[in-house]
């Protein structure tokens, strides 16, 4: 329980001090903020803004408060009334905008962490059971060209593959499982080949132990060995892995939404940052150190429960 | 054998001990996939390197009349959307890469080098807060991070290398502590004390020269996803100027012909992949050799 809390009270730190970065580095650009924001999102590049717009457009968003200033307001209203500001492109408030757009995020990156499991930890396995043999050769070299190819080039060649040659689904959209297929395929490919490769490594380790040799010496068939007594003590390490691979999913999502025109917050992530709208960007960012934070978080958790020295080491 | 180079390089190494540097280069050359991986690298750096002598255009002329050729004779890997050359754009696009990745990688060893061996020999308090801010730093997903960080400072090569230092110091400031950590309780280091040696005496001759082995083979794992990083934060348009060759840009811009010229597609990703594996290969064979008992792996 202590454990637990000490864990919740971090969380909520990094949390609040990843907030505090982000909303000083998008504030440290030179040149003025309202200016910049005026000339990137109402009146077009060309024209420069006028002082009226300025000083408007300034005292509206409170944009001379000192920073610290600013930051601390932006986090009392988020904090009592979930209110994150609005955003200066759609002119909506950022909460609206990521209830929006989240949905379609964690499906994306839920699909995607589930293929990458259950795929990953099975080839794994079999990639052990078949170890130095042909099949756990071939294996190693799709691993290693999978954590190596970038994800959107990925993206790229499985549209050309799948859509543009073969026309098996469309290129992009929203709402289908079909539409669906493409993205999570490119988006797990990576964390499929990580997973594939500790559950190898870790799974060599433990079926050379003693008892797995208990275990085969009194006639327990391959499967039962398997499922009964090597998974549960060669999972510890992919757990691990998989908290991390969250991480570098919610990162390659923003460029596989931008390449599939997904409506996730990845997307909405990239348009803010070209745009300048500082409010989105750190909503956006907030909504994804979260997640991150929370699957680390049961990570965690799991990771103690399964493994009892952890918690009484 | 007295005055040779690599007999100089050895006695001025602070890298390694020297019968131990030994023992890994007879390794290196024991495995044929470090080897070759090795072989392959330095072709690469070769190529980049002698870009603009080797390559057959000038990557940034641009020729409307030859946009969006196929593979030819005379364009080994055809044009792209302006007719520039690709494979001269490669070429180039690999000195960039190769080059920012190369900065990132030293600065981000340099300051995590240092900020986990504060945090580490010192301890208490001062560890406290270092390591709270590795934690911060780990907790936001690298990519999302540059790219704020970008969107703050605007592209540029600099701009780029900064950013992603920023990312990436904690891991080695993490590893490094924990480097300390462990080397701190050896009995040399007790002996070092004793006989008065300061802490930057003890952290120099010591504590360093008996870490970096471990720290370089995460360089060189890192090697390879800077070079991702940078691939997709200029494929975002968020990295670099339009105009510099890069791999990541060039498909960005490719993508947009893929139905009737998809070879500017592949081509690029196709050298970002094989720069990539080699990384790999050689991070993978370098953890082998130098750190065996290492679990799991995901501490890289």
């Amino acid at each position: 329980m202590k454990y637990f809390l000490k864990k919740a009270g971090f969380m909520a730190f990094t949390v609040f001090a990843v907030c505090a970065l982000t909303f000083f580095l998008m504030n440290v650009i030179p040149g003025g903020t309202a200016e910049l924001i005026l000339k990137h999102t109402l009146i077009g590049l060309e024209e420069s803004a006028t002082e009226e717009q300025l000083i408007q457009f300034s005292s509206r968003y409170n944009l001379d408060d000192p920073l610290y200033l600013q930051f601390f307001s932006w986090v009392k209203e988020a904090v009592l009334r979930g209110d994150m500001g609005t955003s200066y492109v759609y002119k909506k408030p950022v909460i609206y905008l990521l209830a929006l757009r989240l949905p379609a995020t964690v499906q994306l990156a839920g699909a995607s962490m589930a293929l990458a499991i259950v795929v990953g930890v099975s080839l794994g396995i079999y990639s052990a059971l078949q170890e130095n043999r042909i099949s756990d050769h071939i294996l190693r070299i799709i691993t290693l060209f999978g954590v190596s190819m970038p994800g959107f080039w990925v993206a790229l060649i499985l549209i050309l593959i799948f859509s543009l040659k073969l026309k098996l689904v469309p290129v992009s959209g929203y709402g289908n499982l079909e539409n669906m297929l493409l993205p999570a395929a490119a988006l797990s490919l990576h964390s499929i080949a990580s997973i594939m490769r500790v559950t190898r490594t870790s799974m060599l380790e433990t079926l050379g132990q003693e008892y797995i040799r208990f275990a085969k010496a009194k006639g327990l068939p391959v499967w039962k060995i398997i499922s009964r007594h090597a998974l549960k003590n060669a999972m510890l390490p992919v757990i691990t892995v998989i908290g991390f691979q969250t991480g570098s999913l919610l990162g390659g999502a923003v460029v596989i939404e931008k390449i599939f025109a997904w409506p996730g917050i990845g997307g909405l992530l990239v348009d803010s940052i070209s745009a300048r709208d500082l409010p989105v960007v750190q909503g956006c960012v907030l909504a994804i150190v979260t997640m991150y934070l929370l699957v680390h978080f049961l990570v965690d958790m799991l990771y103690t429960h399964l493994d009892p020295r952890i918690r009484y080491g | 054998m007295d005055n040779s180079f690599a007999d100089k390089l050895r006695k001025k190494s602070f890298l390694l001990p020297e019968a131990y540097g030994n023992e890994v280069v007879k390794k290196v050359f024991q495995r044929k996939d470090m080897l070759f991986a090795l072989l392959a690298l330095f072709f690469f750096v070769g190529l980049a390197l002698f870009a603009p002598l080797i390559s057959p255009y000038d990557p940034n002329a641009i020729n409307l009349k030859n946009k969006n050729l196929n593979p030819s004779e005379e364009h080994l890997l055809g044009t792209d959307y302006l007719g520039r050359d690709l494979l001269s754009r490669i070429l180039i696009g690999a000195q960039t890469s190769l080059s920012i990745a190369t900065g990132v990688v030293l600065i981000s060893l340099f300051l995590g080098t240092a900020a986990g061996c504060v945090a580490g020999y010192y301890g208490g308090i001062v560890d406290e807060s270092i390591s709270r801010l590795i934690d911060i730093f780990l907790s936001f997903p690298g990519v999302i991070f540059a790219l704020t960080i970008l969107g703050a400072l605007g592209s540029g090569v600099f701009n780029l290398m900064l950013a992603l230092s920023i990312v990436h110091w904690a891991k080695y400031a993490r590893l490094m502590r924990g480097q300390v950590l462990s080397i701190k309780k050896k009995e040399f280091i007790l002996s070092a004390i004793t006989s008065g040696a300061g802490d930057f005496y003890i952290i120099r001759k010591h504590i360093v020269p008996n870490a970096i082995a471990t720290l370089l083979v995460l360089a060189t794992i890192d090697f390879g996803h800077v070079i991702l990083s940078i691939a997709t934060l200029s494929f975002l348009g968020i990295g670099l100027p339009a105009d510099v060759p890069e791999w990541g840009a060039m498909l960005s811009s490719g993508k947009e012909f893929m139905r009737t010229a998809p070879f500017q597609t592949i081509f690029p990703g196709l050298a970002i992949t094989l720069i990539v594996v080699i990384f790999s290969i050689l991070g993978d064979g370098m953890r082998d050799i130098l750190d065996p008992n290492h679990e799991g792996g995901e501490i890289y």
